[in-house]
C-alpha cells in the first residue's frame, strides 16, 4: 500500500525536530539547513507550517529532468534523485511549484524528500504528530473524523421528524 | 565529540577577529556552556573589574549538545561580569540562535575590548567580521532584527540584538534572541552595549556531527524523549499553559509575592494566569493566547504566542502590536503583575511585548516599578516625581507608562533603569528592594517555600529561581515532595538542585526537562554525543565545580557571606494570608548547615580541602 506524508499544520509547534531527523538520515548530521523537510514560522500570525515534497504523480521535476535522474520508487510512490546520474543545473528546481527540490552546494546535486525509503524519519521525530504518514488513499480521513464528530444527529433526526 | 572544538575571539577595540581550538582540559571538567564559559571568564578578567568597562569580557556559549536533536538542545548562555550584581552572572536563553552557532561550527564566542563605534558581529560558517552598525544604534531589537534580515538578504539569518535601554545604561538590560527569547537576567544586555556592540547576526550550514556513539545517541534521545511525553508537567502542563500553569498553584499554597512582598498571595491572580490566557475576551471572543511554541529542538514547547486586545488602551493607535508576539511566561506575569497588584492581562501582555522590543528584564522591571509604588504610596515619591501620573499599586497605567518610559529612557523611565536596589537607594528606602545581590526575586515567597529562600541568598548571580529550582520538590513534589513551610532538610535539597542545574546548563539542554529527567536521563545523552565517561555522578560533580568557580569569582568580586541573605521584610515581616501565615523566611537557621555541606568556611569561603576535591586551581 503506497503511503503519503500528510501535514497538520495546526500541531505544529515549530520545534525543528523534523529537519533535525530529516538531515541526519540523509547527511549524517544534525543541519536544518541541509533538510528536506521546512518549518515556516509566520510570527505575526503565530503559525508554523512544516512544508516538504508532496510526491507529485506526474512530478514536473522528473519531467524537466534532462538526464533522468529522477525516477520513481514504485514500493513508496516518492520520486527520488539519482545522485550518480545528477549534474546539479537545477532546471527541476526551476520547473517545480512547490519549490520542494533545491541544490545542495555541499554535493553539487539536487535534494528532495525521498520519505526515506518508506519509513520518514520526519513522522517518528514529529513529537505533536504534525506530520503523519497514512494509506495515499485516506490523506483525508482526519479531516473527515473531525467533520463527522461535529455533525449533529439529534438535530437531523428532529428534522426528520418534523 | 559533539563539541566543534573551536571558539571565535573577538577582540573589539583593534576589531581583530582570532579562532582558538577548545581548551581540553577545561571542557572535561567544565562540560560547556555554563561552565566552560565561566572557567574562560575567571581566568580572563578580574573579577574586581568594572562590568561596564573594556577591561570586561563577555561570552556565548553553547553547550555540547546544543544543535543536537537531544530534546530542548537549543540553548546558549551569555556570561559576564554583571552590572546588576557586580557578580558572575550567566543568563541561559532558548531559540534557535545557539544551535545556529553551533551549525555555523563555534562553541563559543568571547568578546573583549570596546569598540570605537557601533558594530555587530556578522558569522556565516567561518567568516565572521565586524560591520557597521550605525544605522541600527539607537534603535529596538526588533528593528534591528527586521533591519539586518533585509540588509543580508537571508530569512534564515539567527540574531541576537540589544535595544535603546542596554545602550542607554539600563542596569538589567538583555539580549534579546528570535524577537522573543531572552538572556535576560543580570544586565548581560548593558555590557554588550557598553562593548558598542549592537547584535550577533549568524548564519551556519555546517551541522552538528561528531556524535560518539551515534547509535547510542539516537537511543537515549528517543528514550528521553519519551519520558518527557509521559510526563504530566512535560507532556501536559507546559504544552498547554506554559510555565504560567504555576499562577494558581503558588498563590493557593501562599507564595505569590504581591505588592512589593507585602502579601503572599494576590486576589487578582486567576486573571492573569495560564488558565485566564485560554479563555476569550469580551471585546473580539479570541483568546490572549493564539498557540504554544517551541524553542530549537524542544519537545516540549512551553513558549506562548499571544496577542493584545485590539482595543485595549496600550495599543490604542499602535497597530505594530495588534499582531502576535512572545506571551507572558509566570515569571513576568508575576513580576508585572502580582508584585505591582495589576490584574490586565492585556496590560501584561504589552509590556511584556515592550521587554522583549527593546530587551530588558521583566523581572527587574516589574519589582523595580512594584519599589516605585510602595515608595509612592509611602509619600516618598511623589506624582511630579512619576510623570504626573497616579503611581499606586494595580495601577496598568503606570505600569505601562513605566515601560515606555525606560524603552525611551524617559523622565521616571531613567530612576526606573538604575532597578530597586539603586532606586531605592536613591530615594533613601533601601529596605523596600527586594533583592539579593542587587539582583531581584523571582516569582516565589520564601516565606511560603523555605527552600527556595536558601537558594535565593546563596545563588551566585543573585535572586534567582533557575540556579536551584527546589520548587520541584517543595510544591510539584518532583523527584519527591518535601514540606514547602519546614527548614528541616533544605541545605541538602538546595546544594543538590544547584549542582544538578549546573550541569544542566553547561550541557546545552533547558533545565525544564528537569521536571521529567534526573542526571540519570542526562547523562546517557551526554556520554553518547561526547564520548569519556559521562556518568551522573561526574555530571554532578561538574555542577558542584562550577558553583564553587562562581563562587570564587565573586569572593574575589567583593562578595562576603553578609551578601548570603534575604531583605528584612522577609526575615521579620511575617505572612499574613494562607498556609504560610506567621511564618518568616528561616534562611539564617539554614545558612550555617548549607556552608558545611558546600564544604566552606564559617565565612563562607571554600575550604583549601573542597578547592582541592573539586581540583580548583
Amino acid at each position: 500500500m503506497e503511503k503519503s506524508l500528510v501535514i497538520n499544520p495546526d500541531k505544529c509547534t515549530g520545534c525543528l525536530q523534523c529537519e533535525l531527523a530529516c538531515s541526519y538520515e540523509n547527511e549524517g548530521v544534525f543541519n536544518p539547513s541541509k533538510s528536506r523537510i521546512k518549518v515556516f514560522t509566520f510570527h505575526q500570525e503565530g503559525r508554523f507550517v512544516p512544508y516538504t515534497c508532496t510526491q507529485c504523480s506526474e512530478a514536473w521535476c522528473q519531467q524537466a529532468c534532462p538526464v533522468d535522474a529522477i525516477s520513481l520508487n514504485p514500493v513508496t510512490g516518492a520520486k527520488e534523485v539519482n545522485e550518480s546520474s545528477c549534474v546539479g543545473c537545477k532546471v527541476c528546481t526551476i520547473s517545480c511549484p512547490f519549490g520542494t527540490i533545491n541544490y545542495n552546494q555541499s554535493s553539487g546535486k539536487v535534494i528532495k524528500c525521498d520519505l526515506c525509503g518508506g519509513n520518514p524519519k520526519c513522522v517518528e521525530a514529529c513529537p505533536t504528530q504534525a506530520i503523519t504518514y497514512v494509506d495515499a488513499d485516506q490523506t483525508g480521513l482526519d479531516k473527515m473524523r473531525q467533520w463527522a464528530t461535529e455533525t449533529d444527529n439529534s438535530s437531523s433526526t428532529n428534522t426528520a421528524n418534523a | 565529540m559533539s563539541w566543534a572544538g573551536k571558539l571565535l575571539r573577538v577582540n573589539l577595540t583593534t576589531a581583530e577577529i582570532t579562532t582558538e581550538s577548545l581548551n581540553e582540559e577545561w571542557k572535561n571538567d567544565y562540560l560547556g556552556s555554563r561552565g566552560l564559559a565561566s572557567k574562560y571568564l575567571s581566568e580572563e578578567i578580574d573579577p574586581a573589574c568594572d562590568p561596564l568597562s573594556a577591561e570586561n569580557k563577555m561570552i556565548m556559549a553553547t553547550g555540547p549538545l546544543t544543535g543536537t536533536s537531544a530534546a530542548t538542545a537549543g540553548r546558549y548562555v551569555v556570561v559576564t561580569k554583571g552590572p546588576l550584581t557586580n557578580c558572575i552572572a550567566c543568563s541561559n536563553s532558548g531559540g534557535f540562535i545557539g544551535a545556529e552557532m553551533k551549525n555555523a561550527g563555534w562553541d563559543m564566542v568571547i568578546f573583549e575590548g570596546k569598540s570605537p563605534k557601533p558594530v555587530y558581529l556578522y558569522v556565516e560558517n567561518d567568516k565572521a567580521e565586524l560591520l557597521d552598525a550605525d544605522e541600527i544604534w539607537g534603535t529596538s531589537v526588533w528593528n534591528t532584527d527586521e533591519w539586518l534580515h533585509n540588509k543580508h538578504q537571508d530569512p534564515l539569518l539567527r540574531i541576537a540584538a540589544v535595544g535603546r535601554p542596554a545602550e542607554n545604561g539600563c542596569f538589567y538590560a538583555g539580549i534579546v534572541n528570535d524577537l522573543h527569547r531572552a538572556a535576560g537576567r543580570s544586565g548581560v544586555g548593558s555590557v554588550m552595549a557598553s562593548k558598542n556592540l549592537k547584535a550577533v547576526a549568524i548564519r551556519g550550514t555546517k551541522g552538528v556531527g561528531n556524535i560518539s556513539d551515534p547509535e547510542g545517541f539516537m537511543k537515549a534521545v528517543n528514550e528521553g524523549k519519551a519520558v518527557l511525553a509521559e510526563n504530566p508537567v512535560t507532556g501536559q502542563g507546559l504544552p498547554a499553559y506554559g510555565t504560567q500553569v504555576l499562577m494558581n498553584v503558588i498563590n493557593e499554597i501562599g507564595a505569590l509575592p504581591a505588592h512589593n512582598m507585602k502579601d503572599v498571595q494576590f486576589d487578582g491572580a486567576h486573571a492573569i494566569s495560564g488558565e485566564a490566557m485560554h479563555e476569550p475576551r469580551k471585546s473580539d471572543g479570541k483568546p490572549n493566547l493564539t498557540t504554544n511554541a517551541a524553542c530549537f529542538g524542544c519537545t516540549i514547547a512551553c513558549g506562548r504566542i499571544s496577542t493584545i486586545d485590539q482595543g485595549h488602551f496600550s495599543v490604542e493607535n499602535k497597530s505594530q502590536y495588534w499582531g502576535n508576539s512572545g506571551g507572558l511566561e509566570y515569571e513576568a506575569a508575576w513580576a508585572l503583575g502580582a508584585d505591582n497588584g495589576v490584574d490586565d492581562l492585556d496590560a501584561l501582555t504589552y509590556v511584556n511585548f515592550i521587554c522583549n522590543e527593546e530587551g530588558f528584564d521583566p523581572i527587574t522591571f516589574g519589582a523595580t516599578v512594584a519599589a516605585a509604588m510602595e515608595m509612592y504610596e509611602d509619600g516618598v515619591l511623589t506624582k511630579e516625581q512619576t510623570g504626573g501620573i497616579e503611581f499606586n499599586f494595580g495601577s496598568a497605567l503606570a505600569l505601562t507608562k513605566a515601560a515606555d518610559w525606560v524603552a525611551a529612557n524617559e523622565g521616571f523611565g531613567v530612576d526606573l533603569a538604575l532597578g530597586s536596589k539603586r532606586l531605592c537607594e536613591k530615594y533613601g528606602r533601601p529596605e523596600l528592594s527586594m533583592t539579593v545581590k542587587g539582583q531581584e526575586f523571582p516569582a516565589y515567597d520564601p516565606r511560603g517555600i523555605q527552600g527556595i529562600g536558601l537558594n535565593y541568598a546563596t545563588s551566585n548571580r543573585g535572586a534567582c529561581h533557575v540556579r536551584g529550582y527546589t520548587v520541584a520538590s517543595e510544591v510539584l513534589g518532583i523527584p519527591e515532595k518535601t514540606d514547602p513551610l519546614t527548614a528541616e532538610g533544605k541545605p541538602g535539597l538546595v546544594k543538590a538542585f544547584q549542582d544538578a542545574t549546573g550541569a544542566v546548563d553547561s550541557s546545552g539542554i533547558c533545565l525544564f526537562t528537569t521536571f521529567a529527567w534526573s542526571l540519570d536521563n542526562i547523562a546517557p545523552q551526554v556520554e553518547a554525543a561526547c564520548g569519556g565517561g559521562w556518568t551522573a555522578e561526574r555530571l554532578a560533580e561538574v555542577g558542584e565545580r562550577i558553583w564553587n568557580l562562581e563562587r570564587e569569582f565573586n569572593l574575589k568580586a567583593g562578595i562576603t557571606s553578609a551578601d548570603d541573605t534575604l531583605p528584612a521584610r522577609l526575615r521579620t515581616e511575617a505572612a499574613k494570608t494562607g498556609p504560610a501565615k506567621g511564618l518568616v523566611s528561616k534562611v539564617e537557621e539554614m545558612m550555617p548547615e548549607y556552608y558545611e555541606l558546600r564544604g566552606w568556611s564559617t565565612d563562607g569561603v571554600p575550604t583549601e580541602e573542597t578547592r582541592k576535591k573539586l581540583g580548583l586551581s
